[in-house]
């Protein structure tokens, strides 16, 4: 995965509760057997008609939202479906960031996975940083070394999960790491299945 | 004498392979073994293929199954569903998988196939104590049998292939105490509903919630797995409530339930399995079942809920915060303000989904359809939850009743609840059912969703539009 140091460009706001999954990475793109492909699923019924005609009133979909590299989003992001085409479409769009308050537990997870930065900040945070865009976009600056986020001349700083950042900074490959434990894990299971007889009977 | 526990911390500490930061505030990195996996066509491939890609090989193939059920069509003629080539080639893949990697699969003709998490109960596949962790997020419908269950997106599912576990961080934890009982045509779909819309779709964000109290206590098992499956709708990561006689019954009727030997071993066990009194919660909310009204959704989030009695909210009166939510759901679902919701005529009616579709609820739908048919130009289908449950029903005669009052019997699988396969709503059609999700699209582009019970489905079906199941039911017959 793409690692995240510093990272500049376009924020588009998207102030809604609870846009789940469903409508980030509608059902239509989940039909693939590889992560490819998925840009342009994006929003996908939000950003175009019927007739396959780009929503001249979605955001995304300004001439000045070119090269978005952000969003700024409404409570509960990414609620809903496990469905982790969502991150791989945003990733694909351009998308490398999203701040809000909060997000779906398993969005945050597959984003995570994927070198797709969440910052969760307190609600007023985020109403602060949405002040200061001008009809719902301005220019980002996210540095992940620093903690600190600027957009139109606002900064703040900001707290994240240290595994997180560490694993985004980094670009780690996650089985790797943890098939450095495979003796432990072993270990566990051996004693774990022995003290339990009933979770594998007849099955192996 | 160590301090009183959760059931959830009991559980997890149990399959706590290593400590990453004991102490965090943000809660306990862990590395957490995991019991078992089900794998979908749909959220899997690209787990295999990167396992492929690595040279990697499952590390306990007997720990994980697949079942296929999102893309396929429920089409009674199982030759002529529509089949896309994206989903005939997920579907091969999965057979793939499970031949390359020593899997068992429920391929899409076999007789065991269905919704992943009907699937896995009624195998006796779920039992007291485990981690599930697997690629759908209603895996927390395991909670209902005393199981860590939740979803996890396709790179976890590699991950736990590859490793047999996860990199875990512990969740705080909140207590759903409901006592008292429902009242007649009031079911475990409308208390999980006023739950969601109580504390709002994110309300047990971050938290594995446990439900307890004698409401739940009184519940049948599955209607207890329709709780835990819909608490993800209100954000909980994880769903519970403590094992007990009627759950270990339930297994002991499972073809691949333990033996009886076993069993009773297992039995002194999981009889440990609840949380320690005193434990402390970090949230704690409490409710009345008797209060409880037949519930329906009028919005596009789960939290848009109401008394079916009720009228459809006007904006003015909603909190600020949520007003321009309000109106757009309204907008999308073609609502106006202060209408009443019996007034809301539908076209569709579905009974289906992981949530609503086991033998049980089917017969709270037959109970309502007996004698009747339905409306005029209303198009009813109902899917059972697996293809178990489908012989279950016709071995009691179930299918007939719902087939003569006009309802298409289908076959199973996730069908309309997010309609990734043949079955799905045309943009403005109108839908009540008995499935999770009434997002925006969910059901088809413009399709308009009101969740609601099975029985309320039923209700609905018959009469063209919402209505209160119970003023159709014949006294005594809730």
């Amino acid at each position: 995965m793409e690692r995240f140091l510093r990272v500049t460009g376009p924020v588009a706001a998207m102030p809604g509760a609870n846009i789940d999954t469903d409508v980030i990475m509608p059902k239509a793109y989940l039909k693939g057997i590889d992560r490819s492909g998925l840009s342009i699923g994006l929003f996908h019924d939000l950003r175009f008609d019927e007739a396959g005609t780009a929503r001249g009133d979605f955001i995304l979909n300004r001439p000045d939202m070119a090269g978005t590299r952000f969003l700024l989003v409404g409570p509960n992001f990414g609620c809903g479906s496990s469905r982790e085409h969502a991150v791989w479409g945003m990733l694909q769009y351009g998308i490398r960031g999203i701040i809000g308050s909060s997000y779906g537990a398993i969005f945050a997870d597959n984003a995570a996975n994927n070198g797709l930065l969440l910052l969760s900040l307190p609600v007023e945070e985020v109403a602060a940083l949405a002040a200061v865009l001008e009809d719902g976009a301005g220019q980002m600056a996210i540095d992940l070394e620093a903690q600190r986020i600027e957009v139109n001349g606002h900064a703040a700083d900001f707290d994240i999960d240290p595994a997180v950042r560490r694993a985004l900074m980094l670009g780690l490959d996650r089985i790797g790491e943890t098939m450095t434990h495979a003796e432990s894990i072993r270990a566990f299971e051996k004693a774990y299945l022995a003290r339990k007889p009933w979770l594998i009977a007849g099955q192996e | 004498m160590s301090s009183p526990k959760t059931l959830y911390d009991k559980i997890v500490d149990e399959h706590r392979i290593l400590s990453f930061d004991e102490s965090s505030e943000a809660g306990e990195r862990l590395l957490l073994y995991i019991d078992r996996t089900v794998l979908n066509e749909y959220t899997s491939p690209q787990a295999f293929s990167g396992l492929r890609a690595a040279g990697r090989t499952p590390w306990r193939p007997a720990a994980s199954l697949g079942v296929v059920d999102h893309v396929n069509s429920t089409n009674p003629d199982p030759g002529a569903g529509a089949l896309d080539d994206g989903a005939r080639r997920q579907i091969e893949y999965l057979s793939e998988n499970g031949r390359d990697f020593g899997i068992e699969i429920f391929d899409l003709f076999d007789p065991r196939q269905g919704i992943e998490h009907v699937v896995m109960p009624e195998l006796g596949m779920v039992l007291p104590g485990m981690v599930i962790a697997a690629g759908d997020s209603h895996s927390t419908t395991y909670g209902a049998f005393g199981v860590v269950g939740f979803g996890i997106g396709t790179s976890d599912i590699e991950h736990l292939l590859a490793t047999q576990t996860l990199v875990y961080r512990r969740l705080k934890t909140m207590r759903v105490a409901v006592d008292g009982r429902l009242a007649p045509g009031v079911t475990a779909k409308d208390l999980i509903m006023e739950v969601i819309r109580r504390i709002g779709a994110d309300g047990a964000a971050g938290h594995a919630v446990e439900f307890a109290g004698t409401a739940i206590e009184a519940l049948g098992v599955e209607a207890r797995m329709t709780i835990c499956n819909m608490a993800v709708e209100c954000g909980a990561r994880v769903a519970l409530m403590a094992p007990d006689d009627k759950v270990i019954d339930y297994i002991a009727g499972c073809p691949r339930a333990p033996s009886a030997e076993l069993l009773a071993q297992a039995r002194t066990e999981w009889s440990s399995l609840r949380s320690d009194s005193g434990a402390r919660f970090d949230k704690e909310i409490a409710l009345d079942a008797g209060e409880v009204p037949p519930m329906v959704s009028w919005g596009t989030s789960p939290d848009q809920s109401l008394a079916i009695t009720q009228s459809v909210p006007d904006p003015e009166d909603i909190p600020a915060a949520r007003r321009a939510d309000a109106v757009r759901a309204l907008a999308y679902m073609g609502l106006a303000p202060n209408t009443p919701l019996q007034d809301i005529a539908i076209d569709r009616a579905f009974i289906g989904s992981c949530t609503n579709a086991r033998l049980s609820d089917l017969r709270d739908a037959a109970e309502i359809l007996k004698g009747r048919k339905v409306a005029p130009g209303v198009r009813a289908m109902i899917s059972p939850g697996s293809s178990n449950v489908r012989r279950a029903a016709e071995a009691e005669g179930i299918d007939r009743i719902f087939i003569d009052a006009g309802f298409e019997w289908r076959r199973s699988g996730c069908s309309l609840c997010l309609a990734m396969n043949d079955d799905s709503l045309a943009p403005g059609e109108r839908c009540a059912s008995s499935t999770n999700r009434n997002f925006e699209g969910r059901q088809g582009i413009g399709g308009r969703t009101h969740l609601m019970s099975p029985a309320m489905v039923a209700a609905a079906a018959v009469t063209g539009k919402l209505v209160d199941v119970r003023s159709l039911a014949a006294a005594g017959a809730l």
